[in-house]
């Protein structure tokens, strides 16, 4: 690889078909295609897996300038052009690393007659399952027999005969048939999960992928090998034939399972949620996520989720619940107890509530045990965007056990609690008897069963937004479903309070609070909510590596890198 | 008649010859180890380098230019393998070496490991020669008890150790980076090359040389004679003996050691193997293990050699060398000279070839592993009497969406049999006969 005097990689000059791009150095040459938008067509290949080129279908014609041997002198053609020495047997593109000057064929006779040929031999013993197959629809091996298929078969023997619904762990079921053998699953277990579980026995067309003995495909990656198989061979028990694809709506959200902030994708139709799979960020989870973290949009629907405004326990409408809370909150001597789990846009509000009623911020620490890939130490998602918004000027404490004191001296009578449930940070049923309670949460929990105010919350699918998370990256989540009937955003209840307290109207959607936060904190200056891009903003992190952080290592993550 | 010259086999077959170390050395055994120990290693590569020597397994690739291409920069160890995962149809010869002379294939090891700086040699033997195995490991513990293996070989600074490793049964672990997947004790899938070239990155991600049984034999015979000498024997390009194996339809089937092309197909089968049986008239040869194209009888095989000079020659005009073969379209392979009679039903022939690679293919890649099962499919139900007109072109076109598309040269050895029949014989396969029952192998026709 050649750098120049700033240290950056140089370009180097391929040709794709004849047309010329620059790409990095040490690409492969699926990649440097793709850049030159042209598509080769993979099954094996993954970009976040080792090459192992399995599937031959990215095969292509490959030719390197040709140079005299003894004197390194070009070698012209008439033309006065580098003559080119084409490699006379097709190579795989996935193990053909990019060279100066190198050129590639991806649309010649013989790489289509090579790409017919792996396709109609991925075809022979493939079951015509695609009316009942999950992953019709987003199956690789669907999209390019449009491409490269006959239409028709040759053949006319008997296909085998292998096991379809193999339970390889408690979420992923084996149709054995539809498997294509190319091994992402399995590398994915060796390299990326550090599971490595999955293998493959027997011989031939007989192979089968099984797990090895005594083991069964049970950690908290599983889910991924689902993704990334390229047919319907993995599938995941809890989405099997449930739905077809293709009227799953896609939105890009964020998982809230811990301060990685996994990019993700909720699939939902008519305001039901199916499943969530990863979204691919190189900066943030790459193209993986945590079993656990798809299983959160269960909470959308659990039975304990809190539908209704309530005063004293007695449903009310919302205009008559916010005014109720408001004057609790102006009469008495408050507290605001504001949650990590909260988006920069709630965080904002509530902070100007707090500054309004001169009262103190209490935040509850969620930290618990991170696995070193993309689950993290701390739990929830937005703590950078509590530092950011000054809600806290230092680590969220491990109970509330001040709040408690405070309440005993009877310091404080009245209580915003915004998504957290105090007898589980150490306060005590006997102690919120003693208080006015407001909360705004998403589940019943006894702090709902003591809240003289009750204001229902949208969970993370029902709501748009941001979180910052432990890199400080600035991600957006978008609205995948619609809340239960009558329910309002969090940032609208919080705006209203707001504005009631003040007497002035505030903003309430996050594109006109954003509009107010990046011209009041610095640290978002210049940032406008449409405009920030899908896979998220880098914000200046170096105020804040004094604290230390509960992070330990993780896939994107390192301690040193905060603590400098 | 054509003389043998024997030098691997000298003594292998001589009535008293006995495989312990006493015998061999009582023949002179373990004198070129200790002449070698004395040279310098790159000198013991130069005689390698001039004699010429080409590799025994099937590829013919030269043995000298192989070890050059050795990664010594990269400091980390160096491997030598030995390969006796001798299982293509039609060859034995490393089998006789194994059990009539191990010692012969130690020493040569053991200078070769000299040369190429080995610390750590294996052998490789196929799963299914047990006794082969047992033998080795035998022959190797009575070098070790004489310091020919070990530690300070003779008293030098050199130490290598050398193993027996026992495949599991699989052709592919005759490929050589699938036998190192083997080794290290992975599915013998083998590897993408590019990167995995294993003088770069072989064993345990190491430079590593992998040698036939035959080839690091002779290798003993060149530091002996000096490679100038070894390269007198033989054909220019194709030097020293080899030993071919001929089976099927001959009076005398066997192994024969020749100097390479010292003789041809005709005297091969006429003269040492006897003819063949009485009353036959020869159908076809196969000249280098089952993988290897097949000859037809009355062929006529023309063009020029790589020296320029013309050919016209029938089968048994053939010479039998490295070159002649691949010449007449084919290649010498490993030596497994197959031969058939007009008694030979050439479809159960193939169906028979078929069966073999489709039981063989590891099923790593997509068109071995796919391809070959449906021809495999395809020349069975034909043979079961479902015999289809377009049969033919539909085994042919199988074959070429195979051919140098896959990970390793399996996919060639699949589907040069399958192209070479039918081009050769196309009209048998269209005319076999149908006797119009469904196999148990084909049902209706299915979509897809």
């Amino acid at each position: 690889m050649s750098e120049n005097g700033n240290g950056k990689k140089e370009l180097v000059e391929i040709f794709v078909d004849g047309q010329p791009v620059k790409v990095l150095p040490g690409i492969n040459a699926i990649e440097a295609a793709k850049i030159a938008g042209k598509e080769i067509p993979h099954y094996c290949y993954h970009p976040k897996l080792s090459v192992v080129g399995n599937c031959r279908m990215c095969l292509m014609e490959m030719g390197t300038p040709m140079r005299e041997r003894e004197t390194g002198e070009p070698i012209l053609e008439e033309d006065g052009s580098q003559k080119i020495g084409w490699i006379p047997k097709p190579v795989i593109g996935c193990s053909t690393n990019v060279s100066p000057g190198m050129h590639i064929k991806t649309e010649s006779d013989l790489v289509k007659d090579c790409r017919e040929g792996v396709m109609e031999f991925l075809l022979v013993n493939h079951p015509l399952d695609c009316p009942i197959c999950d992953q019709a629809g987003e199956c690789s091996l669907q999209e390019y027999a449009m491409d490269y298929g006959r239409g028709y078969s040759r053949y006319e023997e008997r296909k085998n005969v292998k096991p379809k619904r193999t339970r390889l762990g408690p979420r992923v079921t084996l149709d054995d048939e539809r498997c294509v053998l190319c091994s992402r699953c399995i590398r994915f277990g060796q390299e990326i999960a550090d599971q490595d579980v999955l293998g493959f026995v027997d011989r031939g067309s007989f192979s089968t992928l099984t797990c090895h003995p005594n083991k069964e495909l049970d950690h908290n990656y599983s889910l991924n090998t689902v993704d990334i198989c390229p047919v319907g061979a993995l599938t995941s028990t809890d989405f099997r034939f449930k739905m077809r694809v293709w009227f799953l709506k896609e939105s890009p959200s964020i998982c809230t399972e811990s301060s990685i902030g996994a990019n993700t994708t909720v699939w939902s139709r008519e305001g039901v949620i199916y499943r969530i799979t990863p979204r691919r960020n190189d900066a943030v989870n790459d193209t993986w996520m945590t079993d656990s973290g798809r299983e959160l949009f269960n909470q959308v629907v659990a039975d304990t989720r809190l539908t209704s405004f309530q005063i004293g326990g007695n449903s009310a409408d919302p205009t008559a619940s916010i005014k109720e809370a408001t004057g609790l909150l102006s009469k008495g001597r408050t507290a605001v107890v504001a949650s990590c789990h909260q988006s920069v846009e709630e965080q904002f509000i509530t902070r100007k509530i707090a500054d309004h009623l001169n009262s103190s911020v209490y935040i509850a620490r969620h930290f618990g045990k991170g696995d070193g890939l993309l689950l993290s130490e701390d739990h929830t998602p937005n703590t950078r965007g509590a530092f950011l918004n000054g809600l806290t000027d230092s680590l969220p404490t491990e109970d509330l056990s001040s709040l408690a004191e405070k309440i005993d001296s009877e310091k404080v009578d009245t209580l915003l609690v915004c998504r957290e449930d105090l007898t589980r940070v150490g306060l005590s049923e006997a102690q919120l008897e003693k208080v006015k309670l407001v909360l705004l949460d998403t589940q019943t929990s006894a702090t709902a069963s003591h809240a003289d105010v009750l204001l229902p919350a949208l969970t993370v699918f029902e709501k748009n937004g941001t979180f910052v998370n432990l890199n400080f990256r600035l991600q957006k989540f978008s609205q995948a479903v619609p809340g239960p009937a009558g329910l309002l955003p969090d940032t609208l209840i919080l705006s209203k309070i707001l504005s009631t307290l003040t007497g002035e109207s505030f903003p309430d959607s996050p594109a006109t609070i954003w509009k107010s936060l990046s011209q009041s904190n610095s640290k978002f200056k210049g940032i406008d909510f449409s405009s920030i891009p899908i896979d998220g903003i880098q914000l200046e992190k170096s105020a804040f590596d004094h604290i230390d952080f509960p992070e330990k290592q993780s896939l994107k993550y390192s301690p040193a890198a905060i603590t400098g | 008649m054509p003389e043998e010259k024997r030098i691997i086999l000298k003594y292998a077959d001589e009535p008293g010859y006995t495989r312990d170390i006493d015998c061999y050395l009582e023949h002179g055994g373990y004198e070129v180890l200790r002449k070698s120990y004395k040279l310098k290693p790159e000198d013991i590569h130069s005689e390698v380098m001039d004699s010429g020597l080409r590799g025994r397994g099937g590829a013919g690739f030269p043995t000298g230019l192989k070890w050059k291409f050795l990664d010594r920069k990269s400091g980390k160890p160096i491997y030598l393998i030995c390969n006796a995962d001798e299982s293509e149809p039609g060859t034995f010869k490393d089998k006789q070496i194994i059990h009539k002379d191990p010692h012969q294939l130690i020493e040569g090891m053991m200078i070769s490991a000299y040369s190429i700086q080995a610390k750590q040699a294996f052998i490789y033997i196929r799963g299914e020669f047990f006794d082969g195995a047992r033998i080795l490991e035998e022959a190797i513990e009575e070098a070790r008890a004489k310091n020919f293996v070990g530690d300070n070989i003779l008293g030098s600074n050199f130490s290598c150790d050398l193993v027996v490793h026992r495949g599991a049964g699989a052709y592919i672990c005759g490929e050589e980076t699938g036998l190192i997947e083997s080794l290290e004790g992975k599915r013998p899938y083998p590897r993408i090359k590019p990167p995995y070239f294993p003088a770069v990155l072989g064993l345990y991600q190491s430079p590593t040389i992998v040698n036939n049984v035959e080839t690091l034999c002779n290798v003993k015979h060149i530091v002996e004679m000096s490679g100038k000498e070894f390269a007198k024997i033989g054909t220019p390009g194709n030097t020293g003996t080899r030993i071919w194996c001929v089976s099927g339809h001959v009076q005398k089937p066997g192994y024969y050691e020749f100097p390479c092309g010292g003789l041809t197909m005709g005297e091969m089968i006429h003269d040492l193997c006897g003819g063949l049986l009485p009353g036959r008239e020869l159908k076809a040869i196969i000249p280098g293990g089952s993988s290897a194209k097949v000859l037809k009888a009355d062929e006529r095989f023309s063009g020029k050699l790589k020296d320029g000079t013309e050919f016209d020659w029938s089968i048994w005009d053939i010479p039998l060398d490295f070159d002649g073969p691949a010449a007449a379209g084919s290649m010498s392979g490993s030596g497994g000279i197959i031969v058939m009679d007009n008694s030979t039903d050439i479809v159960q022939a193939l169906s028979n070839i078929n069966a073999f690679y489709a039981h063989e293919s590891c099923g790593q890649c997509t068109p071995c592993r796919e391809g070959v099962q449906w021809m495999r499919k395809v020349t069975r139900r034909m043979c079961a009497g479902d015999a289809r007109k377009d049969d033919a072109n539909l085994l042919l076109s199988i074959a070429n969406q195979i051919e140098g598309r896959t990970v390793c040269a399996f996919g060639e050895a699949a589907a040069w049999p399958v192209q070479s029949f039918i081009e050769k014989f196309k009209d048998e396969f269209e005319d076999y006969p149908a006797n119009g029952s469904v196999s148990s192998e084909t049902g209706d026709k299915q979509l897809v």
